[in-house]
C-alpha cells in the first residue's frame, strides 16, 4: 500500500513539474532573416511551435496554419495586444503583430486549451 | 482620390514552389501599368498589389509566366464563411458517426449492465466473452475516440493538457482496468473483478454527441456576422467605355461609374452622380425610414436601392467600404474578451492538471480508506473525476455570450468596439449628452415665420430675407437660405449689404430697404415694436428658438425664428435612460436660455451651458470624481478628448457617415434610442456571461467532489462514470445554448 501511495504522490509531483514548472524550449524568430515567417501549426490540441522568442521593438508576422477541424482551434487570441483572429481550416493566415516591448505575451484559443507564448527580448 | 485610398488587392498564387519564383512574379507585376508595388509573401503564397489595376490583368500576367493565381481579397469574407460552414458540416458528420460507433456498443452494454447479471469475470467463458468485447471496445476507442488520444498525447509532449487529456485518461483508465480484470483476474480481489467497457464506449459516444451538438449551436452564434456578410452584393454593373457591364464585385475599381437599379443592392461605397432615389439603410443603421439620395449624396455598400435608378462613382471598394469595416469591427469585437472573463481564463490555465491531481488523490483516498473492493472504487472515482470535469464550459462561458451580444448589438446599429466597452457599458451610472447633433439634429432650421405685416405672403417674405442673407456666413443665415432653397425660391441680388456685428444685417433687395436682426438692432434703427410682438418673440426664445426681427422699408414685417430642432425620439430615449436609473446630464456650448429650454423640453434637469469644447472632458472628470461611471455621447469629431476620458465613449452618427472605430461604442443611426439599446444589450450580455460562468463554476465545483465520491460516506452515493460523461458532454452545450438565448433579446422601447 505504501508503494502505491508513493507512486501516487510521485505522479502528482510529476504532473506539477511537467505541466507547470517545466519551461519548453523556445524557437527564435526574426533575428537574422527579416522575411522569414515561421509557420505555427494548429493541430491536435497544440500550437507547434508553442514558444517563440522575438526581438523587441520590431513588428513581426506570425503565420498560423490550422489543421484541426474542432471549433476550439478556430480562434487565436493575443489578449495583451487585443488581437483576435479566426483561423481558416487548412489554410495559412498571417497575423501582423505590432512592435512589442520586452516581456512575455501569451496567445491562445478562446478557451485556453491551445496555448502558446511569445517571449520578446 | 487620395493615394491612401488607392486600390490594394491580394492574389493567391498557385504553383510557386521555390523562393526564386517570388522575384519573377514581383518583377512581372511591377512592370504592369498602374501597379505601384507588388510584394509577395512566400510563406502564404500571396502577393499584394497596390495601384489601380484590374484583378483580371494581374491574374493573366501571372498565368503568362507559368503560375496560377486567383483573387484573395474581397471574396474572402464570403468564401471563408462558406468554407467554414462546409468544414463545420463535415466535422459534425464525423462527430455523429463517432457518436453512433460509441453508442452502438455502449447502449447494449449499458442495458446489459442495468438489467443483466453483474458484469464480473469469474469463469473462463466469461473471460473469453469479455475479452472479445474488450477488443471491440478498443476498436470503438480507435475509430470514435482516436482524436482524443492523439490530442492528449500531442499536448502531453508539449507540456500542456486539455480536454482531450481528461477524456483519454478517463476512458483509457476504465478500459485498461477492465482488460486487466479479463486478462489477469487473479491479481485482483474477487469483488473487484468487474469490467467497465460500457462506460468506455458510452463516454466516447456521449462526448462526441456533445461536441457535435455544440458545433451546431456554435454555428448559430455567428448568425449576426453571417447576415452582415450576406449584405455584400456579388456583382456590380459598371459603365466602362460607355457600355454597362456586369462584373464581379472584386473587379470594381475606384472611380468606376456604377449603375444601380431599383431593388438592387449598392455594391460598393460611392457618391451619386446621376438620378435620385431612396435607399433602405436599415440593415446597417437600424434606421427604419428609407433615406433620400440625390446627386452628391453618399451611398454605402450593402444598402438597398428602393425607388430610382442611379449612377454613382465608386469611392471606397473592397476592404475599405463601410460595410467591410463594420464586419471587421464586429468580428474583432466578437472575439475580444471582457475583463469578467479573466478569472475563468486563469482558472482554465491550471484546470486540467489540477483535475488530474484530484483524480489521483481521490483514488489514493479510496485505496487507503475505502470499503472493499478498494481497487474498483479507486478506478471508478478517478475515471469519473476525469470525465466529469469540463474546462470547456468554463472557457466557453464568456466568448460565446460576447459573440452573440456583440452581434445582436450590430443588428440594432450599435457597434461595440471590444469586450471591455461591452462590460463597462453595462455598468454606466451617468450619461453626458452633447446637445448639438446629439439631442438635437445639429442643423439649425427655420421653425417659425410670424407675420406682422399681412401684405406679404410667407414665401415672399422668406424670399426677401434669404436674398438679404445669401451673402452672410452666419449659421442662422444659412438656415434661412436653406429653407428658401427647399421651397425652390429664387433669390434676388442684394445691394448695399452690411453686417452690423451683434445686431444683424441690412441691405436692399428689389429696391426695398431691409433690416434683419435682433431686438437691439430694431430699437437702434427706431423700428416700432409693439408689446404683443415682443411677447411672442420671448415666447419663441423660451422654446429654445432664436427669434429675429425683419423690417421692410422701416416697418416691422415679421419675426422669424431659427432653431436646431430636437430629434423626434430624443425625449423618449432620454426617458428610457432615466427609467434605467441613469443620471442624464446635458453639455452645450450654447447660451443658458437655449440650453435651459432644450433641457426642459427633453426632461433633463442637470445641464451645463456655455461649455467650451476643451472643457467638456473636465465635466466628464467631474462626474467621475463623484463616483459615477460615465458614458459620454457626442458626434465623435470635436468631442474626442471627452469621449476618450469617459468610461465609455459613444459616437453618434446620422447614417453611415459616422467615423467608425472613433469611440468605444458607435451608434450608426442618429437616434438616442441607440444609447439605451447599447446599454440594454450590454446588460443582457453581461447577465448571460454571469449565468454561464456561475453555471460552469458550480458545475465543476460541485461535480468534481461528487465524482470523487464525497457523498459516499454519508449516503452511499457514487456517481456512475457514464452519467459523468453525459453531464460533461452537455455542460458545454448548455453554455452555448444559453448564449444563444441572447439572440432573442429585444430591448424594451420605453
Amino acid at each position: 500500500m505504501l508503494v502505491i501511495n508513493l507512486i501516487g504522490l510521485g505522479l502528482i509531483v510529476l504532473i506539477v513539474w511537467w505541466f507547470w514548472l517545466y519551461k519548453p524550449e523556445t524557437k527564435a524568430l526574426g533575428d537574422e532573416n527579416d522575411d522569414e515567417d515561421i509557420v505555427i501549426t494548429v493541430e491536435n490540441g497544440v500550437y507547434q511551435p508553442a514558444s517563440l522568442s522575438v526581438p523587441a521593438g520590431k513588428a513581426i508576422t506570425l503565420v498560423f496554419e490550422r489543421k484541426d477541424a474542432s471549433p476550439c482551434a478556430a480562434t487565436v487570441q493575443f489578449p495583451d495586444l487585443e488581437i483576435s483572429e479566426e483561423l481558416p481550416l487548412n489554410k495559412k493566415l498571417a497575423i501582423n503583430l505590432p512592435a512589442m516591448t520586452t516581456g512575455k505575451y501569451a496567445f491562445h484559443c478562446q478557451m485556453q486549451m491551445y496555448k502558446g507564448e511569445l517571449i520578446v527580448k | 482620390m487620395s493615394d491612401k485610398n488607392n486600390n490594394s488587392q491580394e492574389l493567391l498564387i498557385e504553383g510557386a514552389s521555390c523562393a526564386s519564383c517570388v522575384g519573377k512574379i514581383e518583377k512581372a507585376l511591377n512592370a504592369l501599368d498602374g501597379v505601384e508595388q507588388a510584394q509577395m509573401n512566400f510563406a502564404l503564397r500571396t502577393v499584394s498589389v497596390t495601384g489601380n489595376v484590374d484583378a483580371n490583368t494581374l491574374i493573366k500576367t501571372i498565368e503568362q509566366i507559368g503560375y496560377n493565381a486567383k483573387s484573395a481579397n474581397e471574396t474572402s469574407d464570403e468564401e471563408l464563411l462558406d468554407e467554414k460552414e462546409i468544414a463545420e458540416q463535415q466535422y459534425y458528420k464525423k462527430l455523429m458517426q463517432q457518436t453512433w460507433i460509441g453508442l452502438g456498443l455502449g447502449i447494449p452494454l449499458m442495458l446489459y449492465s442495468v438489467f443483466g447479471p453483474a458484469m464480473t469475470v469469474n469463469s473462463m467463458t466469461e473471460r473469453a466473452v469479455w475479452f472479445a468485447i474488450g477488443i471491440i471496445c478498443f476498436a470503438v476507442l480507435y475509430f470514435a475516440g482516436k482524436h482524443f488520444f492523439v490530442g492528449a498525447w500531442k499536448s502531453f509532449v508539449n507540456h500542456s493538457a486539455n480536454m482531450d487529456t481528461l477524456i483519454a485518461l478517463g476512458t483509457g483508465t476504465a478500459w485498461l482496468y477492465s482488460m486487466v480484470v479479463v486478462i489477469a483476474p487473479e491479481i485482483l480481489p474477487e469483488m473487484a473483478r468487474h469490467v467497465y467497457f460500457e462506460a468506455t464506449a458510452m463516454i466516447i459516444g456521449l462526448i462526441n454527441l456533445g461536441l457535435a451538438l455544440e458545433v451546431k449551436a456554435r454555428g448559430r452564434t455567428s448568425d449576426a456576422i453571417k447576415r452582415l456578410i450576406g449584405l455584400q452584393a456579388k456583382t456590380a454593373r459598371v459603365i466602362r467605355d460607355g457600355k454597362e457591364i456586369d462584373i464581379a464585385i472584386e473587379q470594381v475599381l475606384l472611380n468606376d461609374k456604377v449603375r444601380v437599379r431599383p431593388g438592387e443592392r449598392i455594391p460598393v461605397d460611392g457618391v451619386v452622380e446621376e438620378g435620385a432615389t431612396s435607399v433602405d439603410e436599415s440593415m446597417l443603421t437600424g434606421e427604419p425610414m428609407p433615406v433620400k439620395k440625390v446627386q452628391g449624396d453618399e451611398v454605402v455598400a450593402g444598402t438597398i436601392n428602393k425607388s430610382g435608378s442611379i449612377i454613382f462613382t465608386a469611392t471606397r471598394i473592397g476592404k475599405d467600404t463601410a460595410l467591410a469595416r463594420i464586419i471587421g469591427m464586429v468580428k474583432r469585437a466578437q472575439n475580444s474578451k471582457p475583463p469578467i472573463g479573466r478569472l475563468a481564463d486563469i482558472i482554465s490555465a491550471y484546470f486540467v492538471p489540477t483535475v488530474m491531481i484530484i483524480a489521483i488523490v481521490s483514488a489514493l483516498i479510496w485505496l487507503n480508506f475505502g470499503p472493499e473492493p478498494t481497487v474498483a472504487f479507486a478506478v471508478i472515482s478517478a475515471t469519473t473525476v476525469l470525465i466529469i470535469a469540463c474546462p470547456c464550459a468554463l472557457g466557453l462561458a464568456t466568448p460565446m455570450s460576447v459573440m452573440v451580444g456583440v452581434g445582436k448589438a450590430a443588428e440594432a446599429g450599435v457597434l461595440i468596439r471590444n469586450g471591455e466597452a461591452l462590460q463597462t457599458a453595462s455598468k454606466i451610472t451617468a450619461m453626458i449628452l452633447d446637445k448639438t447633433g446629439t439631442i438635437t439634429q445639429g442643423s439649425p432650421k427655420v421653425t417659425d415665420i410670424h407675420l406682422v405685416d399681412s401684405s406679404l405672403s410667407k414665401d415672399e417674405l422668406l424670399q426677401l430675407v434669404a436674398s438679404l442673407e445669401a451673402g452672410s456666413e452666419h449659421p442662422l443665415a444659412q438656415a434661412i437660405v436653406e429653407s428658401a432653397n427647399e421651397k425652390s425660391l429664387t433669390l434676388d441680388k442684394v445691394e448695399q449689404f452690411e453686417a452690423i456685428a451683434g445686431h444683424g444685417v441690412q441691405g436692399s433687395v428689389q429696391g426695398k430697404k431691409l433690416l434683419f436682426g435682433n431686438q437691439k438692432f430694431m430699437v437702434s434703427e427706431s423700428i416700432a415694436l409693439d408689446e404683443a410682438v415682443v411677447a411672442s418673440a420671448q415666447q419663441m426664445a423660451s422654446e429654445a428658438k432664436t427669434p429675429m426681427y425683419f423690417a421692410v422699408e422701416g416697418k416691422l414685417a415679421a419675426i422669424i425664428a431659427v432653431a436646431d430642432p430636437i430629434k423626434e425620439d430624443s425625449i423618449a430615449a432620454i426617458k428610457r435612460l432615466q427609467n434605467n436609473g441613469i443620471r442624464v446630464v446635458m453639455l452645450t456650448g450654447d447660451n443658458k436660455a437655449t440650453a435651459k429650454a432644450v433641457a426642459e423640453k427633453v426632461g433633463i434637469t442637470e445641464f451645463f451651458a456655455e461649455v467650451l469644447p476643451e472643457d467638456k472632458s473636465s465635466k466628464v472628470a467631474e462626474l467621475q470624481a463623484q463616483g459615477e461611471i460615465v458614458g459620454m455621447t457626442g458626434d465623435g469629431i470635436n468631442d474626442a478628448p471627452a469621449l476618450a476620458l469617459a468610461n465609455v465613449g459613444f459616437a453618434i452618427g446620422t447614417g453611415t457617415d459616422v467615423a467608425i472605430e472613433s469611440a468605444d461604442i458607435t451608434l450608426m443611426r442618429g437616434s438616442l434610442h441607440g444609447l439605451a439599446d447599447a446599454i440594454a444589450v450590454s446588460k443582457a450580455t453581461l447577465n448571460n456571461i454571469k449565468q454561464n460562468l456561475f453555471g460552469a463554476f458550480i458545475y465543476n465545483v460541485a461535480g468534481v467532489p461528487f465524482a470523487a465520491g464525497i457523498l459516499y460516506p454519508f449516503f452511499g452515493l457514487l456517481l456512475n462514470p457514464v452519467i459523468a460523461g453525459a453531464a460533461m458532454a452537455f455542460s458545454s452545450l448548455t453554455v452555448v445554448s444559453n448564449a444563444n438565448r441572447l439572440r432573442f433579446f429585444k430591448p424594451q422601447q420605453h
